[in-house]
């Protein structure tokens, strides 16, 4: 495999694809579910939320798609779980400007194996399969904020 | 056969690298690589005829109409039309397929009227006959599929009625490679008073097209796929049905008198669908693309791309789980799937090994459905591709299996 190839590929990735974390809905109230679909691919993705005094308790996943979307649901889901929901969306802008190899402005610390997915930069037509879940969740949260 | 070593020789972008890796390009049924004398002919017309065309009354702009009309002449004879003035030029297949939606559909159905279509279409072929028949209250009906995923004769005339008005049809499905019975169907088509529109933007590089033989009423191509231009395609309607169809652009050039309030009136067919000034240069790189691929010899041509596909389908069916959908394509069309792995993960990987070729829906999304996939990977041949392309495809979709095929 070239260089470029298993630098996307990274064991993190294929573990979180073969072995996803958080994954399957669970039928209960406190959760607010955003399904967003890439029509390009058949990328099909819903992200369920449940939030508790704007701190992140839960996220889970669940949908079809490729190694880079199904992966990064599940390594979101663990990235943000247990953050205040401003450093969760901060974090999901910071993960955008790390797929798209763009310099990451502010604290990183939080951003954990998030950080493999820089090898997408590589592969711009990528881009929207790693954001995929991480921009279901930034609706989620402004769909909490607006009382949806 | 073809020359494919001396094939190869006119198109420079097959020199470039992709990711480190010698181009490999297998991706001509989204849009064939373009030949030199194609871009020759374009430069021609930029460098020394560049004036608008049928409006300046000096020479320069004389030049420029001789060319554009001159193209025009040669796609009528591409396509075996009697006449040129059932030539009209737009900007790709997309354009004319909706130009007879449009000029011809909205103005012609009513409710309780049928159009016959497929699942095999491509969206610019399904979804402007689904606009007509949202609008109309016409009822859209389809041809269903062989078990291989074909249009027979027979499925045709298990939905064809006396309230059938159109027929929407492709003549090569973009996904599947396959040749529909387009003469049959026209012919039953025409016993119930039906007009048929065909999309023939896949047909255009691979089949001899003529559309007197297959007596269609409308038929469309883009240059594109014909180792033509961009931004160029032409529609073929048989004059009566043009000349008695509205416009559906309005603008400069496509007009007669302009008068106050309504006695505005058009120019005849096929001026009165050109509003604007046309794609010039793309139409003098069209009609040198059509010389350049009939010069091969259609024979040729589809002998190459029968061999191609075979060796393709032979050798990607050696590597376990490999699914293909359409082995017994009737062109260099190959639509798979690898085991478990998803196609946009392996297109990742023939991208890192040099080797374009489309991962996705194809703009096919009812095909989709009918095969039970969310997308598909698809490797489709031109005049000039080898056996060392497709032993490149062969060699990344083992790369990919290995790493992708993980369930």
């Amino acid at each position: 495999m070239s260089s470029n190839l298993q630098n996307l590929y990274r064991q993190v990735i294929m573990d979180h694809y073969k072995n996803p974390r958080n994954k399957g809905l669970i039928s209960d109230a406190g959760y607010h579910d955003v399904h967003l679909r890439n029509p390009t691919c058949g990328d099909d993705v819903t992200i369920s939320i449940k939030m508790d005094d704007d701190v992140i308790k839960d996220i889970r996943h669940e949908g079809t798609g490729c190694a880079i979307c199904c992966s990064s649901a599940s390594v979101m889901s663990e990235t943000l779980v247990e953050k205040e929901v401003g450093d969760a969306v901060r974090l999901a802008h910071q993960f955008y400007d790390i797929v798209k190899g763009e310099e990451v402005l502010g604290d990183v610390e939080d951003m954990g194996d998030a950080f493999v997915y820089q090898g997408v930069s590589q592969f711009p037509a990528r881009i929207k399969c790693a954001t995929i879940a991480w921009k279901a969740f930034e609706q989620g949260i402004s769909e909490l904020k607006e009382g949806k | 056969m073809l020359n494919t070593e001396q094939i190869r020789k006119d198109f420079e972008i097959l020199e470039e690298s992709m990711n480190g890796k010698p181009l490999v390009y297998l991706d001509s049924a989204a849009t064939a690589l373009k030949p030199k004398a194609v871009l020759d002919a374009m430069d021609v017309y930029n460098k020394k005829a560049s004036a608008n065309v049928h409006r300046g009354v000096y020479k320069l702009s004389n030049d420029a109409t001789d060319l554009y009309e001159g193209a025009r002449t040669r796609v009528a004879k591409f396509l075996g039309a009697k006449d040129a003035r059932e030539i009209v030029f737009g900007r790709g297949a997309s354009d004319a397929l909706n130009l007879v939606a449009t000029g011809y559909g909205l103005h012609h159905l009513k409710p309780g009227d049928e159009i016959i279509t497929t699942e095999l279409e491509h969206h610019s072929s399904f979804l402007p006959w689904q606009n007509v028949a949202k609008v109309t209250g016409a009822t859209l009906k389809f041809i269903p599929l062989t078990e291989e995923g074909r249009v027979t004769v027979e499925n045709f005339k298990s939905v064809l009625t006396a309230k059938t008005k159109v027929v929407a049809i492709n003549y090569i499905s973009n996904v599947m490679g396959y040749l529909t019975p387009i003469k049959e169907i026209a012919a039953l088509a025409h016993e119930v008073g039906a007009v048929v529109t065909v999309d023939a933007a896949q047909a255009g590089p691979h089949v001899n097209i003529d559309v007197q033989d297959l007596d269609v009423d409308f038929l469309s191509i883009t240059g594109h796929k014909i180792y033509g231009p961009t931004g160029i395609g032409a529609l073929y309607g048989k004059y009566e049905l043009l000349t008695n169809m509205e416009p559906a652009q309005f603008g400069g050039e496509m007009v007669d008198f302009v008068d106050l309030p309504t006695g505005t009136t058009f120019k005849d067919t096929p001026y009165r669908f050109e509003a604007g000034t046309p794609p010039i240069a793309g139409a003098a790189g069209l009609a040198v693309a059509m010389d350049y691929v009939e010069a091969l010899g259609w024979d040729n041509i589809r002998a190459h791309e029968l061999e191609l596909r075979q060796y393709a389908v032979d050798e990607l069916s050696k590597i376990e789980g490999v699914e293909i959908y359409n082995p017994q394509s009737d062109t260099g069309i190959v639509s798979f799937n690898v085991g478990t792995a998803h196609p946009h993960d392996m297109a990742t990987v023939y991208d890192a090994n040099g080797v374009c070729l489309r991962a996705g829906h194809h703009c096919a999304q009812l095909l989709m459905r009918y095969l039970k996939q969310p997308a598909t990977l698809r490797a489709s041949m031109g005049i000039y591709t080898t056996k060392a392309d497709i032993d490149a495809l062969v060699a990344a979709t083992k790369e990919g299996k290995e790493t992708f095929d993980v369930f």
